[in-house]
This record gives structure tokens, C-alpha cells and sequence, in this order.
């Protein structure tokens, strides 16, 4: 597949790597926190070895989510820089929804959607992080006044509670855009996906073919 | 701490009633400042029988030792030197968890049952279900919880529920020498702060008040204040303590909304899925690209 | 001690510590309750809360006590003589006295002999190079009947009070503010405030400790408070006393049991080296009444002495061989710790026994007491803990730098066991003797003291019977009756020291009636004989443990009066009275002072009540007899006769370091001119100009001594010694909360924190600003807690001039930033 002149690389292996390690911390890190955010939620700590594990190991795993997204920050910034097109895309959301992208501007390797989800996790993950460190008691928090640590409360809790959501909505979305996912599991995608998807990358790609 | 299991009626982390069929009157302890000679034999008392033991400090210019709460002092005595309008007063408190009828540790507390408030009020730490978070610190409105860097545990003052459940009074008002720590029933305790500020009045205290914060729901350690008017005075006792408007945000606020976010959003999705469904590669290009395959 | 006895009769507190809360008006001063007795301060803390006590303080430093008060006055340490004269003087010149009590029981209308007199700092009789007084003038004028005169008008230029009153007139409120450095105004407020128990029916309590006692004017100071209670009319009443706090909790039994060099058991006097003569030794103590009809009581001494005598010595003791009185060590002088340590550092001791006691600590000018020891041959050293003195070769680098290889000390180290791990009674403040069990065995080879001196007794006298020597007679005949001979069980030495019949002992008005069967225990000293038929080793406790049992151990605390008279609660001596000189409570009539406080009263043929009366119970009111039974007066002593070595009534004089160099009152005699100094020691007093800053020492109520710096909690409650001072001086010399500071005399320094407060404040004295330097002892260099400096590395060593108590509290150094 990977030598297939039809198919065109989306995501190297470094990058899938990248993106699959950094979905496994948030995936430990989001129920981890979760036990501990809401007692409705307190029965995933089993899954880490009981409550004071579970307080354990939640901030290295955010830790981890945050050095990994670090990374991947490194590698997509480029492709994320928003441009009219996409304002122009995000504007017209409504129609994506209603699954008719028949005239919505061309959009490059990431669509406006995309880049969001991308800015809004760098935003939410620099909140998680440093708040997080604010309320880590076993390391940090006797430097920090009391009142930081409640702000920091408030702002880990609203964060990781913007961001889960905004997980949530980044998997639909690659569920729901077929192919996608293949696309960050194997890397490669056809040249039909990409066209429709992001006609401009697929242009960049192919050097302007049809 | 506790041996009882009978008489909760808060447990932290659990939106359902806890046990609670037996019934106990409300206790509270008082602490008298303006009888209070500073000695410190409740601090001995609360570590012989609580078997704890701080660690040897050292003089930090001031009387204060250990010089603050910490996992192994449960009370501290806090003394300040203050000109006021009678002169140089040496105002003494004895610090230590005051039994917050809301308390914000339990309602911090993620972990199920490892704070909890029985019905005579006593607010109770569980540390078998602690998880060491280190909540309810964030949570308390009087900077008590202290969390013990030996075992990951979060320590503070029990009111000697063990004590009291045997009948006994808790071992810090048991010692003091001049009875400025009584405990008993809330209504005998109130009716014996009464007495005690007309007998400050009649010496000029005529700000002597009872501390009982409304805002927290009223405490179960109250102090008799020469000065009530000005808590700050003895050693930042907060004027009107109340739990953090955060900690309300985040506890009150975000856990509903969050999990309501969460539920519409996945409900969404699957809504919209089954309505417009997937997102595919439009038939033209496909046809475009059918050779290639 | 010392003070109390030439004024009221008997050397303990008047009252006892429940008794506080019956009080009006509470006086701590030369003390602090609060810090050192916190449980009994509770008794303060029940008349303030039950009985609207108004509560006072006057100290240095604004202390623990000084938290809790209705007001409290500053002075300048080692001023309390001005100060409680200063209120003596407003009293009288405010005529706010009780009248009818200070002409009735007291010596105010005595005439004194016409050759006494005071001037310019020095009482009639002085003799420069003795450093002490011929006392003859300080007398009463007696009449050919041999009683003394009288002036019930008090009007006589030489009876007591007119004299009294000339003396006192020098200390007014000027005085008072110029010396104490106190504010006029805040002197005034406790003068006022004291006066207004003058009445019949409000008392003043005062509660005092070693903030008193351990001065060079010690004992004066607390006679002129007893003075001036006595001027209200406050002794014998509840509520009402003077109060002596005592320092360890069974300081008081160590004194009633006679544990000083120049005392035997009950207060009981060792002849002098010139007393020979068993007859003379006698009639010298069994005084006869100076006043007619008084009970005089010291006329029973014999019967006490041929008691103990007969205790001791049992059938060696005879008529014929004056019981045993020539076995008797007869004394050329005091050979109190002072003494003592003076002759060791002079290299005439070759062998100490120190037990419970830490004297390289404890005692003044540790550089002395160092030196003193390494001039001993051997040492032996009975202590629960491993005390600086049985460590006093070892250096310790700046907390006891000593050159180890020099000293050539022998010491023995005899681990005892404490008050917790053996039975036994406690002596309190308020002369009550309470037994305690055994709470827990003791750790190790360690055992009781009783133990370790019996075996040193017992191998003595093997050694004696074998080898024979010096005088053994003392030794071989020491009744030594114990079922264990090695072990003398508490309660076989209670036994002994409440007596017991030799004979059967029958009633004195009915011969035929049997008291007490021979080898039965005594009811109490009241059937003490001076025929050889009782035995009793301390008078004083006899009735502790009778027929009936041990009376130490009762624990009824009931208290129907509702005064806290708990009558079947332990023991009080002395024959179970909790109030001395109660008869006082009620006026001569019979009719109490007031009638919501009565002790006890006469019922037509007996005084009955909730105390036991401290008089002859069948005598009826309106008999001459007076209620201070000791005194041969009969009464309470303004003017102390003979009794105090620096004079009958209480001068100021300075403390022998004193930041004024000076004496306001009479600058030529400035500090105690009866005050024992040792030849060397006159060198090692600092002057105001080197040393500007007036330092005391005293206690932390987180700690008791020296001893529980061993002990973990009290270790964790005041881990690190520290010294405090006053804000304005910190600023001076630039010296923050916390900071490490020196701080030196002439005797040595110390380095340590600083506690900066506001506690302490600087005194204007005579023109010049004062600060004081507070010290809390405590530390030194064995226990858990970190080490430190020992405080007594500071103090003079110099001491009351009637007890030799050290002068602790009034020095002076110097500090800076270390």
C-alpha cells in the first residue's frame, strides 16, 4: 500500500506514532481524571488499581499527554495556520453538518474544523498542564497560595471537562469522515478521499493533476 | 478514626443517603480565648492520645511550636502580641479544625467516604478511603487539612470522635487546666458562652462575642472572642469564612455541566449520524478516480 | 518560708489552692501562675468567672498570667519592696485598713524598745565587717510581768503601727514610679483596686513564687506583702492568704520534712555549736507567751523533739542520755548549697551525694559550680535522668567546654526511679499530702531512692560494726525497724513519720480512758509526749496515716460549704486544716468577717465548722487567746522582732547587679547590707555602665526544669532555647524575630535566639531607660531537645539573706546580634 503511486501519505509513521501515543495518555489521563472529578465517574479508578493510584498516576499521564502533544504541536503548527479560507469554511460549518460540502472554499491539509481542534487543544492542554501543576499536592502545591489553587481548580476542571468534549467531537468527526481514521492508522489515503476532503493539499500533492 | 458507622449524615463522593438511622444531639466545643493561658497541654493531650508525635523544631522568635498544624499537630496554639484600646493584649487561640456544619473538605472530597459528618456534627476524616488529592485543603475555608508527605494521607483534628462516641469529651478540653475548652451539647455550650460574655462585658469587653460563621453553616468548635468584632486580630481567624466561591464553581458548577456536556455531545453524534449519516467520498469523484482502483 | 513564719507563726501557704476561687480581688505578682502552675492557676480562673474576681498582675514582663488579666503593671525587676510598700504606704495614708482586725491581731499596738531606729538605708545594731545586725534593739519593750507592752490606741510614737507608718511614709507613688519605674497611674489603679478589700467582706488573694523568693531581698519582699495583708485583714480568711506557689510539686514536703542543713522534720530546729545543753536548746524554742493568756504553741516543742527522737533512735533514745541530744550535729554555721559549693570551690569538700538535684544547672555562675566539682574527690549522683551535673566533665564544645582530661572526679551515677514509678505522697502548695500509686514499673537497674540510700545505710553500717571508727554510735542505733531492710517501703515511712504509741496513750482529762494502745498509730500530734511514750518522725504530718488508714489517700470531694473545704480529701497539715489561722475569720466576738464565708464558729461549748480550727477548740470568744497560736504574741507581726536578718520591717535595697548603680532611697546603702557575699564573689558583680540591661531568669510552662528536656512532648512544644526582649531594645541593637544573639554577664555568656515581643517593654528608673533581658532556663546540653546554653552560666552567686536563695531573678548583661 505504502508504494501504491494512487495513494497519496497523510501522516508518517512518526506522526501516527505520535497522535496514537498522545490518544493513549489522554485516554488514561481523561478517565483517570474523571474518577476523581465527579463521583458518578469514581469507579474507573478500579481501572488504575484503586483510588490512590488513580490520584497518582493522573498527572504523569497528563504529564505524558502534554509532552506528546508537545511534539505533535512541533510537527502540525505549519499546517494549521488558519487562513481566510478556512474562516470562511468555519462560517459555513452548517453545511458540512448537514454533510453537503458541495460548495463550501477548498480547504488544504487540514480543514478549518480541524485547525479548531487543533488550537483549541494547545489552549486547553497549556490550561490542564499548568493548572494541574498548581494542584499537584504531592509535589507542588505547598508554593502556591491557597486562592491559586482553587482558581486552578476551577480552570483544570472546566478545561479537562472542554477538552474531553472536544475529543469527543474530534472522534466522531473521524468516524464519521470515512477513511479518516485509516488515514491516521495506516497514513495513506486515495487520491478520490483528498480531493474531496482537502482539494487544496491534494493539489499541492499531485502538482496540480486534474 | 471512627468505630461508628451508624450516624452519618454526610459522606463525601456519594450523592445517596448515607447510614444514618441513629440519632445523636449536636456537640460542639467550645474554646474560651479569654481564658485561655496559652500552656499548651491540649496540644500534649491531642498527640497522647491521638499517639502522634511532631518532629523536634526550632525557636522561630515567637512561642508558636510546632509552628504550625501538620499531620502529626492537630492544634496549635497561636498567640498575638496587639496593642489595643485596653493596652498590650497577648491574645492566644488554639487552632485547629472547627467542624464546619457545610464543610468544604467534604464537599471537595472526590473520594466516597473518606470525609464524613455525623449527626452530632463532628466532621471526621476516614484516611482508609483516602486518596490523598489533597481537596479538601483547596476546599477548607480555615486552612486545616494537612497532608502527610509519609503516607499520602490527609490529617486533622477527629474531635476525638473516637472519645465521644464512648461518651467521653475529647481529650484537649479533658486537660485544660483553666476549663477555656468545654464541650458538650450545642445548646449547653451556647447557654455557657452567654455567661461567659456577660462576664466580659462587665469587664469591658464590650465587642466580646461568640464565633459561630453563619456562612459555613455554623461550626462545632466555637470560640468566645473578647474582640468578636475583629476575628482577624487572632491570628487571621477568617471574618466570614464561607466556602469558596471556586470551590462552589467547581463542584457545584462544572461536575453537572461537564457531564451534561459530555452526554450531549456523544448523544449528538450519534443522532446526527443516524440522520445524515457518514461523510463519504461524493460518487463524481469517485467515478473520476474508478480506474485507479 | 522564711517570711512567712516571723509573721504569721508557720512557713507555708496560708491557704491552699481550691480556696483561690473564694477570692475578690487576685494579686500575681513575684510569680506567674499562669506559666508555672497552670493548674492551679484554674482556681484564678473560677473567681474571675464565679465570684467576678478582679485579676492583677504587676511583673517585668507582661506574662502568660498578664494574658488573662483585668490589668497588670510593670516594674522594674527586684523592686517589689518598693512597690509593696508603696501600697503599705497608701493603705495607711488613705486609711483603707481593717481597723478592728490590724488592733486586734495584730502587733500594731506593740511599743517597741526605745533604741531602735532606722536611718539612711541601716536598722539600729549594724556591724560593718560582719555584714549583719546585732539584733538586740528589734524587740518589743516588755514589762516587769515579762509580756509586752501595749498602746491599744495605737497612738504611742513607738508602737508598731506609728512606726510602721514613719517607714513606709518615704514610699509614695513618686517613689514607687521613680524605682519600679512603674507609670504613677498604673500604680495607683492596683493600689485602689487592692484597697477595696479592706473590707470585712472582700479579700485579696496574693500568689507568689520564686519571682520573689529568688532575690538578695527575697524573704522581705514577701514580708511586706504579708504585711500588707495583714493591714486588710486578710489572713485567715477564704479568699484571702498569702500564697506561696511552690516550685516543685513536693518542694513543700522536702521543707516540712526538714531537707535543709540547718532544719530537722516539722520545722523543728539543729542546735547551734554553743547549744550544748539539752535544757537551754529547749527553752530557747519553747517560747512563752509575750502576751497574756496566748497559746504560744511552740511550748509543745519538746514533746515534738522527744518524739522524733524516740523515732529515730528508738529505746536508745532515754531521759537519761537527754534523748540521744548529744548524737545531734551541732551547727557553727548555714551549710546551705551556696555554702557548700564555696567550700568545694575552695577545695574543702572531698565527697558530694547529689540527689535529685542538677546543681551544674540549677545553681548560680555555672563556671563556679564546673570548677567546684572537679575539685571533688568522687561524686555520686541519684537521678531518674542523665543530668548536666553527672555529665559536668564531659565537653560538650561551647555548652560545656571543659577539658575532660583534667578533671579527676570520680563519678557514680545511681539511676532512681521518678514520682510515676513508685507510691508515695506529694506535698502541694496548699500543704495538703496526697498519695499516689505506681503508674508504671521502672525502666532498667533503676530504683527507688529509698532503696539506694538504704543499701548505702546498710553497708555503712556493716562497715562500722566491722571496723568500728569515729562515733558510730548515730549509725548503729538508728532505728531501722523495715520489713525489707534493703527496701523501706512509702508506706512504711508514712507510718513513721505520722508516730505511733510506745505506750498506751490516755486521755489527759480522763486517765482511765484509753486514746490510742500501745504500738497503735497516733491520732495526730496533739498526743505527743515528751516522756519517750510516743515517736513521731515528723510532727507536722502526724494524722496522715492513722488507725484508720491512710488519710493521704482519701479522695471524698465533697464540699458542702461550697468554699472548697473538701475535708476528706487527702491531708493537710497541719491536723488537717485547710485554712491556717482561721479563728481570724471571725472577729474577736466570734462573728465571721463575713457571713457568706464561714469557716467556723463557736457553738456555746466548741469551734465547729468546715475547717478544722486553727486554735484551742473549747476556747471561748472574748477569752484573751489570739488566732496566731505559733507566735507567743498571739498575734500576726508587722514588725518582725529578730526574726529577718536585715530588719523587722522591709527595705528597698537594689539588686547586688543593678542597672542604676544606685539606691534612690539611700544611695550610701544600696543593695542588702545583711546579704552573705563570699570574698571572690564581690569581683564578679557587674556594673550599669558595662552591663546596662537588667536580665531574670525563669520557667516556661511547657517545661519543668531541667528534666523534661528529656521528654519528647514537652521537647516538641519548646524545642530551642531562646531569650526574649523588648521591641524598642531589638531595634537598637538590630536584632529581628529569630535572630542568633550573645548575650553575657561578668560570670560568662550564652548564644542562643531571640524572641523580639512587646511583652517588654523599656521602664524610665530614676531618669534612666531600662530594658530588661528575659531568660528562660530550661536548656543545657543533655536530652532531646536541642541542646543549649545553660541560663545559670549568667546569674550571681549571691542569695537571700535569710535562706540563701540564689538571686535568679535580678541581674545584669549584655546582648548583641551573634
Amino acid at each position: 500500500m505504502k508504494n501504491d503511486p494512487k495513494r497519496i501519505l497523510r501522516y508518517t509513521p512518526a506522526e501516527r506514532a505520535n497522535h496514537w501515543l498522545s490518544a493513549i495518555c489522554f485516554i488514561l489521563a481523561a478517565l483517570s481524571g474523571l474518577s476523581l472529578f465527579q463521583p458518578y465517574y469514581y469507579t474507573l479508578a478500579q481501572f488504575f488499581g484503586g483510588g490512590v493510584w488513580d490520584r497518582i498516576l493522573h498527572p504523569f499521564f497528563g504529564v505524558a499527554l502534554c509532552v506528546l502533544f508537545a511534539i505533535m504541536y512541533g510537527r502540525f503548527r505549519e499546517h494549521n495556520v488558519l487562513t481566510p479560507s478556512d474562516r470562511e469554511w468555519l462560517c459555513r460549518v452548517r453545511e458540512i453538518v448537514n454533510s453537503d460540502d458541495s460548495n463550501m472554499p477548498e480547504q488544504g491539509k487540514f480543514n478549518g474544523g480541524q485547525k479548531l481542534v487543533f488550537w483549541l487543544s494547545a489552549i486547553l492542554l497549556a490550561l490542564l498542564f499548568l493548572s494541574g501543576i498548581v494542584i499537584w499536592r504531592a509535589y507542588f502545591s505547598y508554593l502556591f497560595p491557597i486562592w491559586l489553587i482553587r482558581v486552578s481548580s476551577v480552570v483544570h476542571a472546566a478545561s479537562a471537562a472542554i477538552f474531553i468534549g472536544l475529543i469527543i467531537f474530534h472522534i466522531y468527526a473521524a468516524l464519521w469522515t470515512r477513511e479518516s481514521m485509516s488515514a491516521m492508522v495506516y497514513g495513506w489515503v486515495r487520491r478520490a478521499w483528498a480531493k474531496q476532503h482537502h482539494p487544496a493539499w491534494f493539489r499541492e500533492m499531485t502538482g496540480g493533476d486534474k | 478514626m471512627a468505630l461508628q458507622s451508624l450516624d452519618i449524615v454526610r459522606r463525601s463522593a456519594t450523592s445517596t443517603r448515607p447510614p444514618e438511622q441513629r440519632q445523636t444531639p449536636e456537640v460542639v466545643k467550645l474554646i474560651d480565648v479569654s481564658k485561655c493561658i496559652g500552656c499548651k497541654a491540649c496540644q500534649v493531650a491531642c498527640m497522647e492520645w491521638n499517639d502522634t508525635r511532631d518532629a523536634i523544631g526550632t525557636n522561630q522568635g515567637v512561642y508558636d511550636n510546632p509552628a504550625d498544624l501538620t499531620e502529626n499537630s492537630w492544634t496549635v496554639m497561636r498567640y498575638t502580641e496587639i496593642e489595643t484600646e485596653r493596652g498590650l493584649e497577648w491574645l492566644i487561640r488554639k487552632d485547629g479544625c472547627m467542624h464546619c456544619a457545610d464543610p468544604g473538605c467534604l464537599k471537595a472530597c472526590p473520594a466516597p467516604g473518606a470525609i464524613v459528618q455525623y449527626s452530632n456534627g463532628i466532621v471526621d476524616f476516614h484516611e482508609e478511603n483516602c486518596i490523598g488529592c489533597g481537596y479538601c485543603i483547596t476546599g477548607c475555608p480555615f486552612n486545616i487539612p494537612r497532608l502527610s508527605k509519609k503516607d499520602g494521607k490527609v490529617y486533622k483534628c477527629t474531635l476525638c470522635s473516637d472519645r465521644v462516641a464512648a461518651g467521653l469529651e475529647p481529650a484537649c478540653a479533658k486537660t485544660c487546666p483553666t476549663g477555656a475548652i468545654v464541650f458538650g451539647t450545642k445548646e449547653d455550650m451556647l447557654q455557657h458562652a452567654e455567661e461567659r460574655l456577660v462576664d466580659l462585658k462587665s469587664r469591658g469587653f464590650a465587642n466580646a462575642g461568640i464565633y459561630n460563621p453563619p456562612d459555613v453553616g455554623g461550626t462545632h468548635v466555637m470560640y468566645v472572642l473578647q474582640h468578636a468584632d475583629r476575628p482577624g486580630i487572632y491570628n487571621d481567624l477568617p471574618k466570614d469564612p464561607s466556602i469558596s466561591a471556586m470551590v462552589s464553581l467547581w463542584k457545584d458548577g462544572a461536575k453537572p455541566l461537564a457531564s451534561i456536556l459530555f452526554g450531549a455531545g456523544i448523544l449528538a453524534a450519534i443522532l446526527h449520524y443516524v440522520t445524515k449519516g457518514p461523510s463519504r467520498v461524493s460518487e463524481e469523484i469517485e467515478k473520476e478516480y474508478k480506474n485507479e482502483k | 518560708m522564711a517570711s512567712l513564719a516571723p509573721t504569721f507563726g508557720r512557713g507555708a501557704m496560708t491557704n491552699h489552692w481550691v480556696d483561690i476561687k473564694n477570692a475578690n480581688v487576685v494579686l500575681v505578682m513575684g510569680g506567674n501562675a499562669a506559666e508555672a502552675h497552670p493548674c492551679g492557676f484554674k482556681w484564678v480562673t473560677e473567681a474571675k468567672a464565679h465570684n467576678k474576681a478582679t485579676f492583677i498582675v504587676a511583673d517585668p514582663r507582661f506574662t502568660r498570667s498578664a494574658s488573662v488579666a483585668d490589668f497588670y503593671a510593670p516594674l522594674r525587676t527586684g523592686t517589689d519592696i518598693t512597690f509593696l510598700g508603696g501600697l503599705v504606704n497608701y493603705l495607711l495614708t488613705h486609711d483603707r485598713i481593717q481597723h478592728e482586725y490590724v488592733k486586734a491581731y495584730t502587733d500594731a499596738s506593740f511599743i517597741v524598745r526605745e533604741d531602735y531606729h532606722f536611718d539612711d538605708g541601716l536598722f539600729s545594731g549594724y556591724i560593718a565587717e560582719k555584714r549583719s545586725y546585732d539584733k538586740t534593739s528589734w524587740m518589743y519593750e516588755l514589762g516587769p510581768d515579762g509580756y509586752a507592752k501595749v498602746d491599744p490606741s495605737l497612738n504611742h510614737p513607738r508602737c508598731v503601727f506609728q512606726l510602721l507608718k514613719m517607714h513606709y511614709s518615704r514610699y509614695t507613688p513618686e517613689m514607687v514610679s521613680d524605682i519600679c519605674g512603674t507609670p504613677k497611674d498604673m500604680f495607683l489603679k492596683v493600689a485602689e483596686t487592692i484597697a477595696t478589700t479592706s473590707v470585712p467582706d472582700r479579700t485579696l488573694t496574693i500568689m507568689y513564687a520564686l519571682g520573689w523568693t529568688q532575690h538578695s531581698v527575697g524573704s522581705q519582699i514577701i514580708r511586706t506583702a504579708a504585711m500588707m495583708q495583714l493591714l486588710l485583714g486578710n489572713i485567715g480568711m477564704p479568699g484571702g492568704g498569702m500564697n506561696a506557689l511552690r516550685g516543685h510539686s513536693n518542694i513543700q514536703g522536702l521543707t516540712d520534712l526538714g531537707l535543709l542543713s540547718n532544719l530537722l522534720p516539722g520545722y523543728l530546729t539543729l542546735p547551734g555549736e554553743k547549744e550544748t545543753d539539752y535544757k537551754t536548746y529547749i527553752s530557747k524554742r519553747a517560747l512563752k507567751p509575750l502576751r497574756p493568756g496566748q497559746m504560744s504553741y511552740w511550748q509543745n516543742y519538746e514533746k515534738f523533739h522527744v518524739s522524733l527522737m524516740k523515732a529515730w533512735f528508738g529505746d536508745a533514745a532515754t531521759k537519761d542520755n537527754n534523748w540521744c541530744f548529744d548524737w545531734l550535729p551541732k551547727l557553727d554555721k548555714g551549710y546551705d548549697v551556696l555554702q557548700i559549693f564555696e567550700l568545694m570551690h575552695q577545695g574543702k569538700v572531698n565527697g558530694y551525694f547529689c540527689q535529685g538535684f542538677n546543681p551544674l544547672a540549677a545553681f548560680p555562675c555555672k563556671a563556679k559550680v564546673g570548677e567546684s566539682l572537679a575539685k571533688l574527690k568522687y561524686m555520686v549522683v541519684i537521678d531518674p535522668l542523665s543530668t548536666e551535673t553527672s555529665c559536668f566533665w564531659e565537653n560538650s564544645g561551647d555548652f560545656n567546654n571543659v577539658e575532660s582530661a583534667k578533671i579527676q572526679t570520680e563519678v557514680f551515677r545511681l539511676p532512681s526511679t521518678c514520682f510515676a514509678e513508685e507510691n508515695g505522697s506529694l506535698t502541694n502548695s496548699g500543704r495538703w499530702l496526697q498519695w499516689h500509686h505506681k503508674g508504671a514499673n521502672p525502666p532498667g537497674e533503676s530504683r527507688p531512692d529509698a532503696e539506694i540510700m538504704a543499701g548505702i545505710f546498710l553497708a555503712l553500717r556493716d562497715l562500722y560494726k566491722k571496723e568500728g571508727g569515729e562515733f558510730p554510735d548515730p549509725i548503729l542505733n538508728l532505728t531501722w525497724n523495715y520489713k525489707i531492710a534493703r527496701s523501706p517501703s512509702p508506706e512504711e515511712l508514712a507510718m513513721e513519720y505520722n508516730g505511733k504509741a510506745l505506750a498506751d496513750v490516755t486521755d489527759p482529762k480522763d486517765k482511765t480512758k484509753v486514746l490510742v494502745k500501745k504500738d497503735q498509730q497516733l491520732d495526730g500530734f496533739g498526743q505527743l509526749k515528751d516522756d519517750g511514750t510516743t515517736s513521731c518522725g515528723c510532727w507536722i504530718f502526724s494524722g496522715a496515716w492513722t488507725e484508720k488508714g491512710n488519710m493521704m489517700a482519701r479522695r471524698d470531694n465533697s464540699d458542702p460549704s461550697g468554699l472548697g473545704n473538701t475535708q476528706n480529701w487527702a491531708f493537710s497539715w497541719p491536723a488537717n486544716r485547710r485554712i491556717l489561722y482561721n479563728r481570724a475569720s471571725n472577729d474577736p466576738s466570734g462573728k465571721p468577717w463575713d457571713p457568706k464565708r464561714k469557716l467556723i464558729s463557736w457553738n456555746g461549748t466548741a469551734w465547729t465548722g468546715v475547717d478544722v480550727p486553727d486554735f484551742k477548740p473549747d476556747v471561748a470568744p472574748g477569752d484573751p487567746m489570739n488566732p496566731f497560736i505559733m507566735n507567743p504574741e498571739g498575734v500576726a507581726r508587722l514588725f518582725a522582732l529578730d526574726k529577718m536578718a536585715e530588719g523587722p520591717f522591709p527595705e528597698h535595697y537594689e539588686p547586688f547587679e543593678t542597672p542604676i548603680d544606685t539606691n534612690p532611697l539611700h544611695p550610701k546603702v544600696v543593695s542588702n547590707p545583711a546579704a552573705r557575699v563570699f570574698k571572690d564573689d564581690f569581683e564578679t558583680f557587674g556594673k550599669g555602665k558595662d552591663y546596662p540591661y537588667a536580665a531574670t531568669t525563669y520557667r516556661l510552662t511547657e517545661h519543668f526544669h531541667y528534666w523534661t528536656k528529656h521528654t519528647k512532648l514537652s521537647s516538641i512544644l519548646q524545642p530551642e532555647q531562646f531569650v526574649e526582649i523588648g521591641e524598642e531594645l531589638a531595634k537598637e541593637k538590630g536584632i529581628r524575630h529569630g535572630d542568633q544573639v550573645k548575650v553575657w554577664s561578668t560570670r560568662g555568656f550564652i548564644k542562643t535566639r531571640a524572641v523580639v515581643t512587646k511583652r517588654i517593654k523599656p521602664l524610665t528608673v530614676h531618669g534612666k531607660t531600662v530594658h530588661h533581658v528575659g531568660i528562660p532556663i530550661h536548656w543545657g546540653f543533655k536530652g532531646i531537645a536541642k541542646s543549649g546554653y545553660i541560663a545559670n552560666t549568667l546569674t550571681p552567686f549571691v542569695g537571700d539573706a535569710n535562706v540563701q536563695t540564689p538571686e535568679f531573678k535580678s541581674f545584669l548583661v549584655n546582648i548583641e546580634k551573634a
